[in-house]
């Protein structure tokens, strides 16, 4: 608790806390519940999503966190305060919900589309003119462009982003997304996810997040809650300690196979250990190249062009046999990774690499370093041991927990 | 005397049942319009209901006119109160049921996404599944006016305003000179409003529909 709200303090968070406490639903004849008692406490500015197989409950657990389903029974808590009972109008309006099949009202143009909710609780014409061009900017769409379009002359992926700028439109701490990205085409949606995490990071609104594919779960969320038939939570943790350490056949079941590549994506370069490599730039003089090659002991060095950006992979032998002249020397550097690039990638850049080494560029493309099979081997094992332990300790957590609060919940019956 | 000597000698009276016919038309369209979609508006969302109200309007359709008007004159009398009772009674069904199936035939996953962002029920109707509904409504008020304008002849039987009288003086002299003339007036008179009525309709449509649904 106290972690949370010093990243609070830190981080400008404008999300707020959700807590569900036994939330329950039940439809009448039908003899198990849809969804039974899910208990689950999301931080401020968290993203969270919530994945499972189909019919698992998740939509409904979801749902009822708006009261678009009324639970049966349990609480939900937003900020701290019980909005079980309030006027579910009220309460939506505080909330953002996104939905798969963007929900865009055809007979309205996108900007009366966006403006909805600051309409309903009463905002000025200017300051909502000012609102829906500032979101159609935050969703990456030309306001000039897009202001009077309506939705069917708009592509899958613009409809979601108009559909994700809705729902944040009243500047609402709580986003629920209901499989946003399901409908659009794969290229599509990587980009949409690629999106919203550019601006989770901007807004640290506190995320709930539907979705039935494990890697978008992965790619988006800071924790993951599997869950399993009647929204039974399997595992509730981060992504790297479901991907190492899954609590059961269930889980990992759903993680599937790769977990150890998957993991890969979840890194990037600029964390782990980024080497040096002997280098020299095209300007200095051949007999310093030479020297350097002889008297570093090593037998390979990196030539950078005038920029800094790596050229060519020199050898001592290609040296002496292009007698004199860098122009024909060596081979030319094709593959290089940015420090922003995950390890799934550099991976990629080093298998394909003659040497089995990747250059590492920074942010205009000069060289920073060398990453090589070993380094990456090593800090992949670190960080895999490292998941390990987390995951240990925050089943335990779970376990514990569920021990403490196992005789209250029992009672009852 | 040929049928244009006809219409020119008689042109007032046949401009004023035509001013007559299209008045009645247009005002009993107003309110079964309203009353339609107002039925609708409150039945849609349950079966139950919205069957009961197809079935209503449904029966009253398969009554005669000539039959309702008879039935109505005892209870309103003469003129133009079952005149109106009747256009209004049979315009009710088209306009009910396109009114119930444009509002079902809304996208679920619109009105999902109306209730979630915080709307109430009056405000999903009026401005999400009324505006999205409105084209189905503006047909069923289409079909709802031709069909008046026909019905609207009958009503000189009870003593109606409109070109009906023109008919039915004419069917009533068969025989003698201008009889022939009478009841091709009166048609003549109802087919061109109706064509008339009809663009209106369309360009009304123009006019309200959103682009963004325009077919």
């Amino acid at each position: 608790m106290a972690e949370t709200t010093a990243v609070t303090a830190t981080t400008g968070v404008t999300g707020a806390t959700i807590e569900l406490e036994g939330l329950s639903k039940r439809y009448p004849g039908s003899p198990q519940p849809a969804v039974d008692s899910v208990s689950m406490e999301i931080g401020a500015g968290e993203t969270v999503i919530l994945v499972g197989p189909s019919g698992c409950g998740k939509s409904t657990t979801l749902r009822m966190i708006n009261r678009l389903i009324e639970p049966t029974s349990g609480r939900i808590r937003i900020n701290g305060e019980d909005v079980t009972d309030i006027d579910p109008v009220k309460l939506r309006r505080r909330i953002g919900y996104a939905i798969q099949s963007s929900g865009l009202f055809p007979h309205l143009t996108v900007a009366q589309n966006i403006a909805q909710v600051p309409k309903m609780i009463g905002w000025g014409k200017q300051r909502i003119k000012d609102r829906v061009e500032e979101m159609l900017d935050l969703v990456g769409l030309d306001p000039r462009e897009f202001h009077d379009r309506y939705p069917r002359r708009l592509s899958g992926g613009q409809q979601q982003r108009v559909g994700v700028a809705r729902a944040l439109a009243a500047d609402p701490p709580v986003l629920l997304m209901d499989e946003p990205f399901g409908a659009v085409d794969p290229i599509t949606r990587d980009h949409l996810q690629d999106e919203l995490i550019r601006l989770q990071h901007e807004l640290h609104k506190t995320i709930v997040f539907v979705t039935h594919d494990f890697d978008e779960a992965i790619k988006l969320g800071d924790r993951i809650a599997v869950l399993r038939e009647q929204s039974h939570i399997a595992q509730f943790d981060t992504p790297e300690a479901i991907l190492t350490n899954p609590a059961d056949d269930f889980v990992s079941g759903f993680v599937g196979a790769g977990a150890a590549l998957k993991r890969l994506n979840l890194t990037r370069v600029r964390d782990v250990g980024i080497a040096d490599f002997p280098s020299a730039t095209v300007d200095e003089p051949l007999q310093a190249i030479l020297a350097g090659l002889r008297h570093g002991g090593v037998n390979e060095l990196l030539l950078l062009d005038r920029r800094g950006r790596p050229y060519k992979w020199l050898r001592r032998g290609d040296l002496m046999r292009a007698r004199g002249t860098l122009a024909r020397a060596g081979t030319l550097v094709t593959h290089t990774v940015s420090r922003d690039a995950t390890l799934r990638d550099a991976l990629e850049a080093v298998l394909t690499d003659s040497g089995g080494r990747a250059a590492v560029t920074g942010r205009r493309g000069e060289y920073v370093g060398v990453v090589d099979m070993e380094t990456l081997m090593d800090s992949v094992h670190q960080m895999l041991e490292a998941d390990r332990l987390t995951a240990l300790e925050h089943q335990e957590e779970l376990l514990e927990h569920e021990r403490a609060t196992r005789p209250r919940d029992g009672e009852p019956q | 005397m040929d049928f244009w000597d006809y219409v020119s000698s008689r042109r007032e009276q046949l401009l004023n049942d035509t001013y007559q016919h299209a008045s009645a038309v247009f005002q009993c369209m107003v309110v079964a319009a309203l009353l339609g979609v107002g039925i609708g508006a409150l039945t849609y969302r349950s079966d139950r209901a919205g069957r009961a109200a197809t079935l209503v309007t449904g029966t009253i359709l398969t009554i005669p006119s000539y039959a309702l008007l008879g039935l109505l004159i005892p209870v309103v009398g003469l003129g133009v109160p079952p005149t109106v009772t009747a256009l209004v009674l049979y315009a009710l069904l088209p306009i009910v049921r396109n009114s119930l199936v444009g509002l079902r035939g809304v996208d679920p996953a619109l009105v999902d996404a109306a209730r979630g962002i915080g709307m109430t029920g009056t405000a999903r109707l009026l401005r999400v599944e009324l505006p999205i509904a409105w084209p189905a409504i503006l047909a069923g008020i289409r079909v709802s006016t031709q069909m008046s304008m026909g019905i609207l002849a009958i009503a000189a039987y009870a003593s109606g305003p409109g070109l009906g009288n023109e008919i039915f003086s004419g069917i009533a002299g068969l025989g003698s000179a201008n009889a022939l003339n009478e009841v091709l007036a009166g048609t003549l008179g109802i087919v061109v409003l109706a064509l008339l009525f009809d663009a209106a309709l369309v360009l009304l449509g123009r006019v309200t529909v959103s682009r963004g649904i325009r077919g």
